[in-house]
């Protein structure tokens, strides 16, 4: 990252209207992971507020995504992993006992780094979800699903004349695009984004910034990503991990124009990273 | 002084290089020029046989007698015999195979599975014939005791299991190593939609590995299709052209250990209707691994 970086994300902070944040979404309460012996994250204590974007960034191994992924639990499918402390989604604890992990996950989307459609075809990976939480009553209703979330991702002109055509068979940004329909499908209220640009070209992925904005109407949306360019364009607020500490959490205005933190400060400015 | 290598030495070490190669290529090709040479004794001696019995004669009649005095040379009723045990053993070694796989790739710990995989893998070094006695006074006894009091002594069903029970470390192993190939990128996929482990097992994991699955089953028929003590022990000897598992019959693999271990003239044609058999044995496994390839290639998913 070079000064002349640091200046257009300040023309890019200038250039965003002003936002109204809602209520909370989620709030996390000293949030700690451990890898086994690694202690991955430390004493994390953050609010999400609902229908804005959220980004985190931060270098390499800093922590982010383990976060990102202690929101719906995938921490759980890795055995070494422990997670200790609160995590709640609209003031539920989603590390209760009686939580059905399944139901939070229908509940928090997740789109990954790596596109990572399944081999069947596109309607099938849309229809997937839905039919194993029984949303659709009729073919029919499944039909219709397919269709507005791929309309939603903004994909359906692309391939609505090829839908048994195989996921796999898309351009990178089209399958990364397929993804963020098929979590959109289950009506998540939250959707968790882990670098979901990083495998993608820049026209890819200013489209994908493109619906990213456009799905903050009706979506939480939590992203992960390397680029501060990134996450000065699509979020509202921004949270700085460092080290497995949130170092520092604010509007992203805040964030990349006038940090508190002089870790915060070297890492916008490109000192690190 | 530098001393320098002679033209002389130069030569001999080219000669011997050359020596060594040859020696590891002749190597290298003994498994090909052996496979070649069962091939062409294969044919010549079914040659032999084919001009004594006309093809349609040996595809189409319904006994198979060679070694009477008004000898049959029909070959249905021993493909039907290995066509009945083959369809038994896949009955038993299909679902559990699947089934067992399934739970090591997705469901067991790493010391689970890394304890069961080589005890199941013991298995396969169980000598067949131990198979073959364990079908005859095991398998048996315990079906006329239990659900099929008028079984006979000898029958398909009881070889079928066993055979079914042998196989079922190939196919368990295999479609387990297919099944592991399968990028944890899609699984996480699966279960972040709030699938569970078994919908992601079945629903993608599976599909998504069943090229792999699909020639490790037809792995397990082609040994089926070419085992012989199991068989030759507890389905009895004699050629039955039959549909039914509880009858006694032979496969081709019995009738041929059967014959070759009695003392027929060399060159008769009763002596021929071993390589015939085996020729036909040969054809069968061909197609199961040219069925094989092809699905591979049918299906082959790009994650």
């Amino acid at each position: 990252m070079t000064a002349m970086s640091s200046v257009s994300i300040k023309t890019t902070i200038a250039a965003k209207p002003e936002f109204k944040f809602g209520k909370n979404k989620v709030s996390a309460n000293n949030v700690n992971v451990f890898y086994g012996d690694k202690h991955a994250l430390k004493d994390v204590t953050v609010n999400i507020p609902e229908k804005a974007v959220m980004a985190f960034i931060g270098p390499s191994g800093c922590g982010k995504s383990t976060f990102l992924r202690c929101l719906n639990r995938m921490n759980d499918t890795i055995p070494i992993a422990k997670v200790t402390g609160k995590v709640e989604i609209d003031n539920q604890d989603i590390y209760d006992k009686a939580l059905d992990v399944v139901q939070l996950r229908a509940r928090v989307g997740m789109v990954f780094q790596k596109p990572n459609p399944f081999p069947k075809s596109i309607y099938e990976n849309i229809a997937y979800g839905p039919k194993i939480h029984g949303l659709a009553a009729s073919k029919s209703d499944l039909n219709e699903i397919v269709e507005a979330s791929l309309k939603k991702a903004g994909l359906w002109d692309e391939v609505k004349d090829r839908l048994s055509d195989s996921g796999t068979g898309l351009s990178g940004g089209q399958q990364q695009r397929l993804c963020i329909a098929r979590a959109i499908a289950v009506s998540p209220e939250i959707i968790l984004m882990d670098e979901p640009c990083s495998a993608l070209d820049p026209i890819a992925t200013a489209r994908i910034e493109e619906l990213i904005d456009e799905l903050r109407e009706n979506f939480t949306i939590v992203i992960v990503t390397h680029s501060m360019q990134q996450a000065a364009r699509v979020s509202q607020r921004t949270a700085f991990f460092h080290l497995g500490v949130l170092v520092e959490e604010g509007t992203t205005d805040t964030i990349f124009t006038n940090p508190n933190d002089s870790r915060t400060q070297d890492y916008i400015t490109g000192r690190f990273g | 002084m530098v001393s320098r290598i002679s033209p002389a030495q130069m030569r001999s070490r080219r000669i011997r290089e050359r020596m060594i190669e040859t020696l590891l290529f002749l190597c290298a090709a003994s498994s090909v020029l052996v496979t070649i040479g069962i091939v062409a004794v294969l044919l010549v001696e079914s040659w032999g046989f084919f001009t004594h019995v006309p093809v349609a004669t040996f595809l189409t009649d319904t006994m198979w007698t060679p070694l009477f005095d008004n000898p049959r040379y029909g070959i249905l009723p021993l493909l039907s015999g290995t066509f009945l045990s083959t369809m038994v053993a896949l009955c038993v070694a299909g679902p559990l195979g699947l089934t067992a796989a399934i739970y090591l790739s997705e469901f067991a710990s790493p010391r689970i599975r890394e304890t069961v995989k080589p005890v199941l893998e013991l298995l396969s070094g169980v000598p067949t014939v131990v198979f073959g006695f364990f079908a005859l006074l095991f398998v048996t006894p315990l079906l006329q005791a239990t659900i099929l009091p008028n079984l006979p002594g000898f029958n398909i069903l009881s070889a079928g299991i066993v055979m079914g029970v042998m196989i079922i470390p190939y196919i368990a192993s295999l479609s387990e190593d297919a099944l592991r190939a399968v990028p944890q990128a899609l699984r996480d996929g699966s279960l972040a939609m709030g699938a569970t482990k078994f919908e992601t097992a079945i629903k993608v994991v599976l599909p998504a590995a069943i090229s792999g699955v699909a020639a490790a089953f037809v792995l397990g028929i082609s040994r089926a299709v070419g085992e012989t003590m199991v068989v030759a022990i507890a389905a009895g000897q004699q050629p039955n052209l039959t549909l039914d598992p509880t009858q006694p019959a032979a496969t081709i693999t019995a009738y041929i250990v059967q014959v070759a271990l009695g003392d027929l003239p060399h060159g008769s044609i009763a002596y021929q209707t071993i390589f015939a058999a085996g020729l036909t044995l040969l054809l069968i496994t061909l197609v199961f691994n040219i069925f094989g390839f092809w699905l591979r290639v049918r299906f082959r998913e790009e994650y």
